[in-house]
């Protein structure tokens, strides 16, 4: 069992091993919360902060239900309404949560790096839970969790991910993950949605949808990000539904057998047809959530596990 | 007083040769370059053998007077210069408020002659508060002492604003310098694009939105005849409309930052803020194609770009930060970088950084020649140290993107007019 990272930021900076480390837990965690009684003494004692400087409801409930099943305090900090618009910096900000000797930090942020930046500050285990449109390392580990689930394996497979990939952390994360597994990552999307020079970071690059699902095994659908988008992407939603959104035809054109997921929350009629999202038949999306929770549960504790050890060393070293 | 510095290699970007040799300074200029002995009552410097260059001319120091005085003032710029063998800046008129009137002109002129041990002369704005509306007084900016006239990083989007400016400027023999960057597809980027870009999920600008500006530009200066600098061409797809310019007798010339010839975005790494420039640092191809475009002439200025920001401004995420990095002090050592890999011979450097924007500016300094102005750099290429920001810049703002680099080159002495503004170990 190997698990090294002091801080969850990205996937970027994980061994294969640890993913299959991260994963293999998680799995043990699936089936506990399909009990009656769920809770653990795994976080007893701890403190875990959610911070959310973006508005968010599925994630932070994921991580803050993943915190109370391993029975460490929880405490949601809604930043974005708070010391933020007072005028506090980023960092400012963290170190008054640091004096509160949280052990756990989950935090989301709309700057690329920003929970870089304060991972820096703090002596706490940080997790990223979205940062800007860069990283959002849960999300690509449960989607790899849901995979492994339904394929039996998360390697030589041919994943397709589709839409607005230029504004997804989601996209970032599913690509460097699927890569360091060993699968063939396909984008796909209209270019103005496509991040310059991605194709040299190992991937195959579609336009066309249809040529772009032939014979994938999974079908993952990004959600089209009104939030971030100043105009001028595409020109309406319904002739990116058209040539961009999947229904069944479009979904023809992948393996009979191919899995269709969505990282929510959905626009449907936008990115997915609603009829396919719900079709118990392809759709995994409800599995993906169930996923999240597992794989947080799992990722926590390793990072407190790392986290105690390293206090460990430090108090030995203070005594010698 | 005469000083007469022995021993010297000097370094001459003219005739771009170097050779040991005395110098004699005397009356603020050179008085003589030779093998003769020293003048009775002289001064004696032994150099050891160490480079004696002309002393760098800087196109575009930020200084934050007025209003950012926090972040530089004329005193601190300075004595950063002096210790960074800068003998002449040219400060940018990008402060606040901008340098956009003959009255601030003069203030901040007093000021610096007031504060500064190296030479300041002044760049003032082309149009009022940088607005990009109405052209300023040119003609009695330039009575008032401007060097030249730019809006900086603003740059001019209404072509019927510019081309006047231009043609005015024209009338009045102004040199105006621009900034060759699109408005519209550079706005909110962080970085150039590419996979770098998209790897970190930061906006990025194309590097041919420097090139659409600079064609832009160069239309303009064909129509208007006036001359012209770009302040700062950073890419390889710019280089071929740079020549194709000056083939074509247009009255232009290019400079490049220090940064963006010793540095490339992947240095940025996990969002090192203090590696955000205007504008971003670009693909290691580009880097080379420029690096080599200064070897050949075709880019004639090497400038610092000298930004101070404070500790604040830095310390954001990486898309808040401000952009800009400290120089004058590092300007030296980091572009010798190109002499020891090769690139450049140490005339071609100092024809880049001292003669070549002299000769833009109608300014006597920069030349290596009897009764050329004593303005001089005495260093070792070749002495080797590691940057500490906080102990050792004197500029007010420690934001460089050489904090703990490995570096090559140590200026000994400064002369200004003669006279010794800096010693290396006189704190």
């Amino acid at each position: 069992m190997t698990f090294r990272a002091r801080h969850l930021l990205g996937i970027e900076h994980l061994a294969p091993e640890e993913i299959r480390t991260l994963l293999d837990l998680a799995e043990t965690y699936v089936d506990l919360n399909r009990r009656t009684i769920k809770k653990t003494d795994v976080l007893a004692g701890m403190t875990q902060i959610n911070m959310f400087f973006e508005a968010s409801t599925r994630t932070q409930a994921s991580f803050e239900l993943a915190g109370k099943r391993l029975g460490a305090d929880v405490m949601n900090m809604a930043v974005a309404q708070s010391s933020v618009k007072k005028g506090e910096t980023l960092i400012d900000t963290a170190l008054t949560l640091n004096a509160m000797h949280p052990d756990l930090l989950v935090v989301r942020h709309g700057n690329s790096g920003a929970v870089d930046l304060l991972a820096q500050k703090v002596n706490c285990a940080v997790l990223n839970a979205g940062d800007g449109r860069h990283e959002h390392p849960t999300q690509a580990l449960l989607d790899a969790l849901t995979i492994r689930r339904a394929k039996g394996r998360l390697h030589r497979l041919t994943v397709a991910i589709c839409g607005d990939i230029a504004h997804s952390r989601v996209a970032r994360s599913n690509l460097l993950l699927l890569g360091k597994m060993e699968n063939r990552v396909r984008l796909i999307g209209p270019p103005t949605l496509m991040p310059s020079g991605v194709a040299d970071l190992g991937c195959e690059v579609y336009e066309d949808m249809r040529a772009g699902l032939e014979g994938a095994d999974v079908v993952m659908m990004l959600r089209l990000q009104k939030e971030r988008m100043d105009g001028g992407f595409i020109p309406s939603e319904r002739e990116y539904f058209h040539r961009y959104g999947l229904d069944a035809e479009k979904l023809a054109h992948a393996r009979d057998d191919a899995i269709v997921m969505h990282p929510g929350p959905m626009n449907r009629g936008v990115e997915i047809d609603g009829t396919l999202a719900d079709d118990i038949n392809r759709s995994v999306i409800q599995e993906q959530v169930e996923m999240g929770v597992a794989v947080r549960m799992a990722a926590m504790e390793l990072l407190a596990r790392n986290l105690k050890a390293e206090r460990g060393r430090e108090a030995a070293g203070v005594m010698v | 007083m005469t000083v007469f510095l022995e021993n010297a290699r000097i370094i001459d970007p003219g005739g771009g040769t170097e050779a040991l040799g005395n110098l004699v300074l005397d009356g603020g200029v050179i008085a003589a370059i030779g093998d003769m002995a020293a003048p009775k009552g002289a001064e004696v410097v032994d150099c050891g053998g160490k480079c004696v260059a002309p002393g760098i001319v800087d196109i575009g120091v930020k200084v934050g007077e007025p209003g950012e005085r926090h972040k530089e003032s004329f005193r601190s710029a300075g004595l950063a210069a002096a210790a960074g063998g800068v003998t002449t800046i040219i400060a940018r008129p990008d402060t606040s408020p901008a340098i956009d009137t003959p009255e601030t002109l003069e203030f901040v002129t007093r000021r610096a002659a007031e504060a500064s041990p190296v030479r300041i002369r002044h760049m003032a704005a082309l149009t009022k508060g940088r607005a990009g509306r109405e052209m300023t007084e040119i003609g009695f900016l330039m009575d008032a002492g401007a060097m030249a006239f730019s809006d900086c990083d603003h740059v001019v989007s209404d072509n019927k604003v510019l081309s006047r400016a231009l043609t005015y400027a024209r009338a009045m023999g102004a040199l105006v310098i621009g900034h060759p960057q699109d408005p519209g597809l550079s706005k909110g980027a962080a970085v150039t694009s590419g996979k770098f870009a998209s790897l970190r999920g930061l906006p990025g600008v194309s590097p041919l939105a420097e090139r659409m500006a600079f064609d832009r530009d160069m239309a303009l200066v064909e129509m208007t005849g006036a001359r012209y600098h770009a302040d700062q061409v950073t890419c390889a797809r710019t280089l071929p409309a740079l020549e194709r310019a000056k083939a074509n007798g247009l009255d232009v010339t290019a400079g490049v930052s220090v940064h963006h010839v010793t540095l490339n975005e992947f240095d940025v790494g996990d969002y090192r803020t203090f590696f955000k420039l205007t504008p971003p640092l670009r693909p290691e191809d580009d880097r080379r194609a420029v690096a080599e475009a200064l070897a050949t002439g075709l880019i004639d200025i090497l400038c610092s770009m000298h930004t101070p920001q404070d500790e604040e401004s830095k310390r954001l995420p990486y898309e808040e930060a401000a952009a800009g990095a400290v120089a004058l002090e590092t300007f030296l050592p980091a572009a010798l970088r190109l002499v020891h890999d090769g690139t450049l011979t140490l005339p071609q450097l100092f024809r880049a950084m001292a003669l070549n924007p002299a000769k833009r500016l109608g300014l006597p300094q920069g030349r290596m020649a009897e009764g050329a102005p004593a303005d001089l750099v005495l260093f070792d290429p070749d002495a080797p140290f590691v940057l500490d920001r906080f102990t050792m810049l004197r500029s007010k703002s420690k934001n460089t993107p050489f904090d703990g680099a490995r570096m090559e080159g140590k200026v000994l002495a400064t002369f200004v007019a003669g006279r010794r503004v800096f010693a290396a170990g006189e704190g």
